[in-house]
């Protein structure tokens, strides 16, 4: 294999911040290659330098081909053939498939556009590796996979050697990241060298020949793909070890929360049985649209059932809204919840009481300070925010606590039964742990928790129990000290 | 066929045209004066104002931006023009020169100022349409020019003929310029990079910077157009009100912005074409003509623009929801 790229002694500064130390990197021609690291770690400003939009601290080398550069601007990057997909796509929505990949023929100064040129180049570019789409199709027609691979064949316009892929899989769909991944294996056959920089990292392993891992702007070391497993890597990333023992949890003393029976609604899930016992976890996962969301939607009111009935407590259940829901102790935190869900210029303590504002009010229907002060206290403390200031705006915490700042708003409702839907999609090693902790703790403390995931690890690892949903129907069941990943993965994807 | 008319039945263009063809029959037939040879050539002459600096603000808003100054910068030029017209002389050609000049340093300040003080552009066109129109005001004190000179005043008339009734029509210096200024914001927008780097632009903003489309570059020559169409447009008035008032302009670009928005421009960048720009010109112009004709009071016609402009966004907003909801299902 001939090295397309080489990197070495690569640091860079922003002011007082060290974004990155002493970095070597080397990418082959021909080869997958994963860049890991948590957020912070100094990936971006790493494909900031390869692209040529920020350059190194002097005394960093860039070979590209055997020619040496001390830094690069992105019209000599892109000559050289690199090209970064970033997470965003980049795509222009208003204009058709073909201007979008041919989108570089409109470079450069003051010229007439030669559509003729432009299909032409499309064509080519999607025949190249073998994708077909309406060369007149506006691009935001089109679906979020779809526009992925306008921008693939845009950097195949572009005669890309090297391809960037911004987390390249962090919207799509399992059957979509397949599909993905097989193009992967495509543009490898065509000497091109990919990069994926990622945080899904059992997906990404999948394909790649070689990870690279970055922790806090330096390089902790390149290693083969087949050496390495998404624990180790995680390792690697925070250098903190994470082991998850799958004991067997006996709950069977505790008191059933909730019980759902012959639960049905026409189109999303049919003939749904389960129990819930106070403290338990219960795992849910599936695919997506396999009917997880909708069930939970359900039992927080928002999605009536058809048929069956749910209980609480031994009492059936007919909820008519969200606040139904929360009244009678069942709270939901959906993923955008989770990471939209706070008012980032507003006080800690005012986003952690927004839910319960109606219970606090006192005379005249104002909210008296005090108790205002004690609840946002508890929940701090409770669920141990790092914070110095209660009174400071939510957008001055870390990812990790801002989210601790949205479970304390839902749990301010003192829940009876906690819904989770993908609590940790597009969160770091270190925030995800800190997530698990906090549910553990308050799974402790007697709540019922249902966790809904697409990533088999979490489910697997942090649940009693597991159940397995496909096609709206409850498939299977299982228990975390006598299972396995895979088994679970082939229950999902049965 | 049936393929055809799906792809038709998507677009903006098709349901204006749709609807102006209603008009045009219905005013046909309710009205003596509608369909004449002479109507549609008084209605050509006299929106050749509103339509060129339409083109104009066409290409602004598929940047993504807006100036609502151009008015002013129209009145700027005009008074500069005639001023140095009957002190010195000129010719066609000067006269076109000096409008566009000033068309163009006063888009190039908007343009500098929106782009590098990074404030959005309706509040940067807010101001300079104040501080523009503020400062001709006071330096000119609202004085018209009433003597222009009388070759301006005669104007251009090619193509001459009188029919029956000495009613003479002919190509005229305002369908002229309307006709040339179309044609060039027709080129300039599809058959030009520069063009298609307006829209993408519009399209998503960071993608053309991270492309190495020349962001700067692209602002001055968005506004400086607006300028040049401003320019261009305030000789064309002139010569038909056969005066120059400083007073008058300013407070017509809201019709100009109507009918931009009728002909499917989206203030939110990336959307339009000059063929839609033409008729929601024509659909704003048929509407006010009509309504005069079938003898409804003119304080009527805003009314009208006002509530078809309801509708003709609101139908969009709709099909655009449509859209989505089938994407989601899909």
């Amino acid at each position: 294999m001939a090295t397309f790229l080489d990197l070495k002694n690569i640091s860079k500064r922003f002011g007082g911040v060290q974004a990155l130390t002493d970095v070597d990197l080397t990418l082959e021609a021909g080869e997958v290659h994963c860049l890991v690291g948590e957020n912070g770690s100094g990936k971006s400003t790493l494909i900031k330098i390869i692209s040529g939009v920020q350059p190194p601290e002097a005394g960093g080398v860039i070979n590209i081909e055997g020619r040496s550069y001390t830094h690069l601007n992105p019209v000599e990057s892109t000559r050289s053939g690199i090209q970064v997909i970033y997470q965003d796509l980049s795509l222009f929505p208003n204009l058709t498939v073909a201007e979008n990949i041919a989108v570089g023929q409109h470079l450069g100064g003051f010229h007439p556009v030669d559509w003729a040129a432009i299909r032409k180049i499309a064509e080519t570019a999607m025949a190249r590796i073998n994708v077909h789409l309406d060369l007149d199709a506006k691009v935001e027609d089109l679906s979020i996979a779809n526009r992925q691979l306008v921008a693939i064949c845009r950097a195949m316009a572009a005669d890309a050697k090297l391809v960037i892929m911004d987390e390249p899989t962090a919207s799509l769909t399992r059957h979509e990241v397949d599909a993905l991944l097989s193009l992967v294996r495509e543009l490898k056959k065509k000497n091109i060298c990919i990069v994926f920089v990622s945080h899904r990292l059992d997906e990404v392993l999948e394909v790649a020949e070689r990870v690279t891992v970055l922790r806090d702007g330096k390089k902790v070391g390149t290693y083969a793909a087949k050496d390495v497993n998404d624990k180790k890597l995680a390792m690697l990333m925070t250098g903190k070890e994470f082991s998850y023992d799958l004991k067997e949890t006996d709950l069977s003393n505790r008191k059933t929360v909730l019980s759902v029976k012959n639960l049905s609604r026409k189109g999303d899930y049919k003939n749904v049985n389960f129990d819930l016992r106070e403290g338990e976890i219960l795992g849910i996962t599936g695919l997506l649209g396999s009917g997880r969301t909708e069930l939970a939607l359900s039992l927080f009111g928002m999605n009536p059932p058809d048929e069956g009935e749910i209980k609480l407590d031994g009492k059936t259940l007919a909820l008519k809204s969200n606040r139904e829901a929360i009244d009678n102790g069942i709270a939901y935190v959906s993923e955008d919840r989770l990471t939209l869900g706070l008012v980032l210029e507003q006080p800690i303590a005012a986003n952690a009481i927004v839910t319960i504002l109606d219970k606090l009010k006192g005379a005249l229907g104002l909210i008296p300070l005090g108790a205002r002060e004690s609840t946002v206290e508890r929940w701090v403390k409770d669920l141990s925010i790092k914070v110095s200031n209660t009174g400071n705006a939510v957008k001055t915490l870390s990812g990790g606590n801002q989210q601790r700042v949205v479970l304390a708003k839902w749990m301010a409702t003192n829940p009876r039964v906690l819904i989770l839907d993908s609590p940790t999609v597009g969160v770091d090693i270190l925030a995800k742990d800190g997530i698990y902790e906090i549910v553990r703790g308050l799974a402790q403390k007697g709540v019922a928790v249902i966790m809904i995931s697409d990533e088999i690890p979490e489910v697997l690892y942090h649940s009693h129990r597991i159940l397995v949903m496909r096609q709206g129907r409850l498939t299977g069941e299982f228990e975390p000290h006598k299972s396995s990943e895979d088994q679970i993965r082939v229950a999902v994807n049965a | 066929m049936h393929d055809l008319f799906q792809r038709l039945k998507r677009r903006h263009e098709f349901w204006l045209a749709s609807v102006i063809a209603v008009l045009v029959v219905y005013l046909s037939i309710a009205t003596q004066g509608f369909l004449t040879l002479q109507n549609l050539f008084d209605l050509l002459t006299s929106y050749a104002f509103l339509g060129i600096l339409a083109a104009g603000l066409l290409v602004v808003l598929i940047s993504g931006g807006i100036d609502i100054s151009f008015t002013a910068t129209a009145s700027i030029a005009q008074y500069i023009t005639m001023l140095l017209a009957n002190k010195y002389g000129l010719d066609w050609f000067s006269v076109f020169a000096i409008a566009i000049i000033v068309g163009l340093v006063l888009g190039a300040i908007n343009a500098v100022l929106i782009d590098r003080l990074q404030i959005s552009s309706i509040i940067v066109s807010i101001a300079t349409l104040n501080i523009f129109y503020g400062l001709l005001v006071f330096v000119t004190g609202g004085k018209y020019i009433y003597s222009l000179p009388s070759w301006f005043g005669k104007g251009i008339y090619w193509f001459e003929y009188v029919d029956a009734e000495e009613i003479s029509y002919g190509l005229n210096l305002q369908i002229l310029a309307l006709f040339v200024m179309f044609t060039i914001t027709w080129l300039l927008l599809n058959r030009t990079n520069i063009g298609r780097q307006i829209y993408a632009l519009g399209g998503n903003r960071e993608a053309a910077q991270r492309l190495g489309f020349n962001v700067f570059r692209l602002n001055i020559l968005v506004y400086c157009y607006m300028g040049l169409t401003a320019g261009v447009a305030s000789l064309i008035q002139a010569q038909l009100a056969q005066s120059v008032a400083p007073t008058v302009l300013v407070g017509k670009e809201l019709d100009v912005l109507a009918a931009v928005v009728l002909g499917g421009a989206s203030l939110a960048g990336g959307v339009g074409t000059v063929l839609g720009t033409i008729l929601g010109l024509a659909l704003l112009a048929i509407m006010q003509n009509g309504l005069i004709l079938i003898g409804v009071s003119s304080y009527w016609s805003q009314f009208f623009v006002g509530l078809v402009i309801l509708l003709s966004v609101s139908a969009t907003a709709l099909s655009a929801r449509r859209k989505r909801k089938g994407n989601l299902i899909e």
